[in-house]
């Protein structure tokens, strides 16, 4: 039977060199949108905070519903609602690429290249297309 | 995968497909699978929001409680949530190196989306219902 050190490992702590992080690397559209996938991720968990929000103040009344529309209302309020919007719209395009990526296709450089560039611009266009129709409304 | 690569696993092993992690494709399927669903509720909700934007209390009850409204939004909530654990619960097994730390982390994350996907059923179901 192989002895084995259940305690730390002979290396911990010791002074290893550390695999290149993102600093390292030049920035390129790829790397923008993977990062922007996750952060948007991330800022869409704390839009459910804002969606469990607006379902409560519906069922508790009037008074609670008018709080929270005075709160979408003012600056910080459309703030959050305009970062919300472009936050799901480019998690959601950037989702759709990768459930494609998923099925094996579009893995090319040149699609790769090509699909980022579609991402971000279905993010801005579906974005301008919500809040115009919000205002048409 | 060849039958021959395979042959390492014990039969019940291989039925079981799972490697050392005693997890399988479960996380990453279903997260795939929200993902999917939700490329159609989110669309709908982001609508539902711009209809809504400026409607009153009144009219926004009324909205909720039609069948199919009620339907999709108990969807988007449950789906939404689930999705959101599912990557939030990826985050940080990436960035918090501490195991304690971790596993609190993602326990009180899966603890908050059952509690906030009970609160909102439960308050559609209440409007869908006309107890508001």
């Amino acid at each position: 039977m192989a002895t084995h050190n259940t305690s730390s490992p002979p290396i911990a702590g010791a002074n290893r060199p550390l695999s290149p992080h993102l600093q390292i690397y030049r920035w390129h559209l790829s790397m923008v949108i993977s990062v922007l996938h996750r952060a948007t991720g991330i800022a869409l968990a704390g839009g459910l905070l804002l969606f469990t929000w607006w379902i409560l103040a519906l069922a508790s009344g009037p008074e609670a519903y008018g709080s929270l529309r005075g709160f979408l209302n003012s600056p910080l309020g459309l703030l959050l609602l305009l970062g919300w919007t472009w936050s799901l719209f480019l998690h959601l395009a950037n989702g759709i690429r990768h459930l494609v990526w998923d099925t094996g296709a579009a893995l090319d450089l040149p699609s790769v290249k090509t699909g980022g560039v579609i991402v971000i611009a279905a993010s801005i266009l579906l974005t301008a297309a919500a809040w115009a129709a919000a205002f048409v409304l | 995968m060849s039958s021959r690569i395979r042959s390492y696993a014990a039969p019940l092993a291989r039925a079981r497909g799972l490697g050392s992690a005693k997890e399988g494709v479960e996380h990453w399927w279903l997260q795939r699978l929200t993902a999917l669903a939700l490329v159609v509720l989110t669309l709908w909700f982001v609508w539902v929001v711009v209809r809504l934007s400026g409607a009153s209390h009144e009219a926004a009850l009324i909205f909720v409680a039609r069948p199919l409204n009620t339907v999709l939004l108990i969807l988007t909530s449950v789906v939404s949530f689930w999705h959101a654990a599912l990557g939030l619960q990826v985050v940080y097994e990436d960035y918090i190196g501490h195991e304690g730390a971790r596993l609190a982390a993602i326990i009180v994350t899966k603890f908050a989306a059952v509690g906030l996907i009970t609160a909102t059923v439960i308050a559609v179901l209440r409007i869908a219902f006309g107890v508001v």
